[in-house]
């Protein structure tokens, strides 16, 4: 009887699980399998459809990405540098803007909305919006230094008069100082993107924490930063935990934000491609053809693979990490 | 150190209304001794605890601490410890990370943080639990440590919220008894809040009895419940409470109903009569008559449900000594034991007899 029952619920489970399994299949798990196994392809065309449209099994594009001349390391330095700089600047800005947004009384929801404005404004305009204020002429920062007394500054390239920082410093033919000044803004906007969500998400379980621990401690005289320390972040933990993961996986899959302000072509004048991260990459090797008339997607999904393996590895390191540190 | 309260109050208001949360409150509170505040929910006992802790601020009126006006004092300057109600231990620390957090904030040297915390851990009897968290205590154990993580400053004074309210039956009767330990070790000036009146008496050097903001009477438990002043405080300690009859008083006589149970001096008029549920005997000479409707037996004493036409409410409890016989829908006559038996004004409340 019992044993019949079972049986039962698990079909009716599995049935109401079906739509999704067949979309899941066909859209999330059969591209996976492909793209690795098109990854050890060498010599694929696509575009051959008899049987044999490869040339050998093999890890040839994987070496082909690695290779010199190929661009693709450059990328994914670009790219851990988004994701090592912007994630913890993000993390750390939205948490110290939702600890002061929920410190006062006055405003509070007007502020809240106003700081939550930006997640609801497309990302592509918010981009266009950013590459007119660094416009490296006449652009609002440019103005605004220039009106504080100082020099202007070679934000975006294009302006052979104004300044570029970290001149001396960076002088790597790709990263260099004009590479330098466009990351800033990059990344500039990447924070300034992913801070009302983070904040939003911050500043609701900060509502949401018991104010007796606060009166406790300050009966116990600590100090407002050890509280900080000591107790808020703490309680925050499993929240800032999330945070981390989602945003990491977020960052080491940018592109939109390289799109948005430096267009198609990922570049920042003066150099070819010299913004671009390891998504914009496999975009491209999807559209582009080699010399020889190939069809390039092979390498496209080597690309994606690498950028699967190191998410899969940090995400674990994050979660080990958390196992630590986080106090559910 | 004594506590002293001078006239002190707190309005909580908004746009529509006020309200006198605590009224011009005067209590001295002796040195070393334990204290109950003492009343319904909404009485203000749970302010004025928090207006000596400092976390409020009184509209007006003074706190001293000894001779130290310590009104407009933060709470970390009071030299205090609170036990919130629900502990508030810190969910991430572990217990002895909890004990030893308020002396990190005094920046007191290493040694000296362990020793203390060893030494308060050992005084609520929870050492073997120094290295759990807090979710991993039971409700008696985290009552301890909150306990533990107040007294380890060596505060003035000790303030404790409801100490008693978040536990079972059992562990509250052992936890007053370890309060009331604890605090006689230490000797520390204690101030708690309840609204259980059985919690208060039994472990409270004193008591204040408050309603509405108003205190309504202040002594030793005993004495206040001999000796209540109104009808409210009568009503509020005992259980089970007190039975509520109307009466008169006609030439000297005192009378439920129309059945007389003894005699005043006070002139001919319509009072309240309040008989505490210990305040009957069983005598076939005596003229109040009561309908037993159901008798319990509670061990060492009998349980009687009765009813009397004079009665505020429908059916009115009588303890008496298990071996007296009675029988459920029999009526019998009862005397009133003179000092069990108060008599209020009708309309004042007040005790007059």
């Amino acid at each position: 009887m019992v044993e019949g029952k079972k049986s039962i619920n698990f079909l009716k489970g599995m049935l109401c699980l079906l739509p999704a399994i067949v979309l899941l299949g066909i859209f999330t798990f059969y591209p996976i399998v492909n793209t690795f196994l098109m990854s050890f392809k060498e010599g694929y065309n696509y575009l051959i459809t008899n049987e044999k449209n490869f040339e050998s099994w093999g890890f040839g594009n994987y070496v082909k990405l690695f290779s010199e001349g190929n661009n693709f390391p450059k990328y994914l330095i670009n790219t851990m540098v988004i994701v090592f700089v912007s994630v913890p600047v993000s993390i750390t800005l939205s948490l110290l803007i939702a600890v002061a947004l929920n410190s006062i009384k006055p405003l509070q929801r007007f502020l809240q909305t106003i700081f939550f404005l930006p997640y609801v404004t497309n990302t592509i305009a918010i981009g266009m919006v950013f590459s007119v204020m660094f416009e490296s002429h006449q652009g609002l920062m440019n103005t605004l230094i220039t009106s504080l007394g100082g020099s202007s500054i070679n934000w975006l390239g294009g302006n052979t008069q104004a300044v570029l920082i970290g001149e001396g410093i960076f002088t790597h033919p790709f990263f260099n100082a004009q590479w330098f000044t466009s990351m800033i803004v990059l990344l500039a906007y990447i924070v300034w993107n992913s801070l009302p969500f983070k904040v939003l998400i911050l500043l609701s379980s900060l509502q949401s924490i018991d104010k007796q621990y606060y009166q406790a401690a300050q009966i116990d005289g600590t100090t407002k930063a050890r509280t900080f320390m000591r107790i808020t972040v703490p309680l925050l933990s499993p929240q800032i935990f999330y945070l981390l993961i989602t945003s990491f996986i977020g960052a080491f899959k940018e592109y939109t934000s390289v799109v948005a302000i430096f267009g198609d072509n990922a570049q920042s004048v003066g150099q070819k491609n010299n913004m671009a991260t390891v998504v914009w990459y496999i975009y491209q090797k999807t559209k582009e053809q080699s010399l020889s008339g190939y069809p390039q997607t092979s390498l496209a999904a080597a690309g994606a693979v690498i950028l699967f393996i190191i998410i899969m590895i940090f995400t674990a390191i994050n979660s080990y990490v958390s196992k630590k540190k986080v106090h559910y | 150190m004594d506590i002293r309260l001078v006239n002190l109050t707190r309005i909580f208001a908004d746009k529509n209304s006020e309200v006198r949360a605590v009224d011009n409150l005067d209590i001295t509170i002796p040195s070393g001794k334990l204290i109950g505040l003492l009343g319904p929910s909404g009485c203000g006992k749970s302010t004025t605890l928090y207006m000596i802790a400092g976390l409020l601020e009184p509209s007006s009126g003074q706190i001293f601490f000894g001779d130290e006006d310590v009104t407009t004092l933060s709470p970390e300057k009071r030299g205090i410890g609170l036990v919130f109600q629900n502990y508030a231990l810190y969910p991430h620390m572990t217990v002895k990370q909890n004990i030893m957090f308020p002396l990190q904030n005094m920046k007191l040297p290493k040694a000296e943080i362990l020793q203390r915390t060893v030494k308060y851990a050992k005084l609520v009897g929870i050492e073997e639990l120094l290295n759990r968290k807090p979710k991993q205590l039971s409700g008696g154990q985290q009552q301890r440590v909150a306990i533990a993580r107040a007294l380890v400053k060596e505060p003035r004074v000790l303030l404790l919220d409801e100490p008693l309210s978040n536990l079972d039956a059992r562990l509250r009767l052992q936890t007053r008894e370890e309060i009331k330990r604890i605090q006689r070790e230490t000797g520390i000036t204690t101030v708690f809040v309840t609204h259980d009146q059985e919690e208060a008496m039994s472990i409270s050097d004193e008591i204040v009895v408050m309603k509405l903001g108003v205190e309504q009477q202040r002594g030793n438990p005993q004495e206040v419940y001999d000796q209540p002043v109104n009808q409210f405080v009568a009503k509020f300690l005992g259980t089970p409470p007190i039975n509520i009859f109307s009466g008169k008083i006609q030439n000297g006589d005192l009378y439920v109903g129309e059945e007389k149970i003894g005699t005043s001096t006070l002139e001919d008029q319509e009072v309240t009569i309040g008989i505490r549920p210990e305040g009957f005997e069983i005598d076939p000479d005596a003229q109040m008559t009561v309908v037993v409707k159901q008798v319990e037996y509670i061990g060492r004493d009998k349980s009687i449900v009765a009813t009397n036409p004079a009665s505020e409410k429908e059916n009115f409890r009588i303890i008496i000594d298990a071996n007296v016989e009675v029988k459920e829908g029999e009526t019998v006559k009862v005397a009133v034991k003179p000092n069990k038996c108060f008599v209020f004004d009708k309309l004042t409340e007040k005790r007059v007899q």
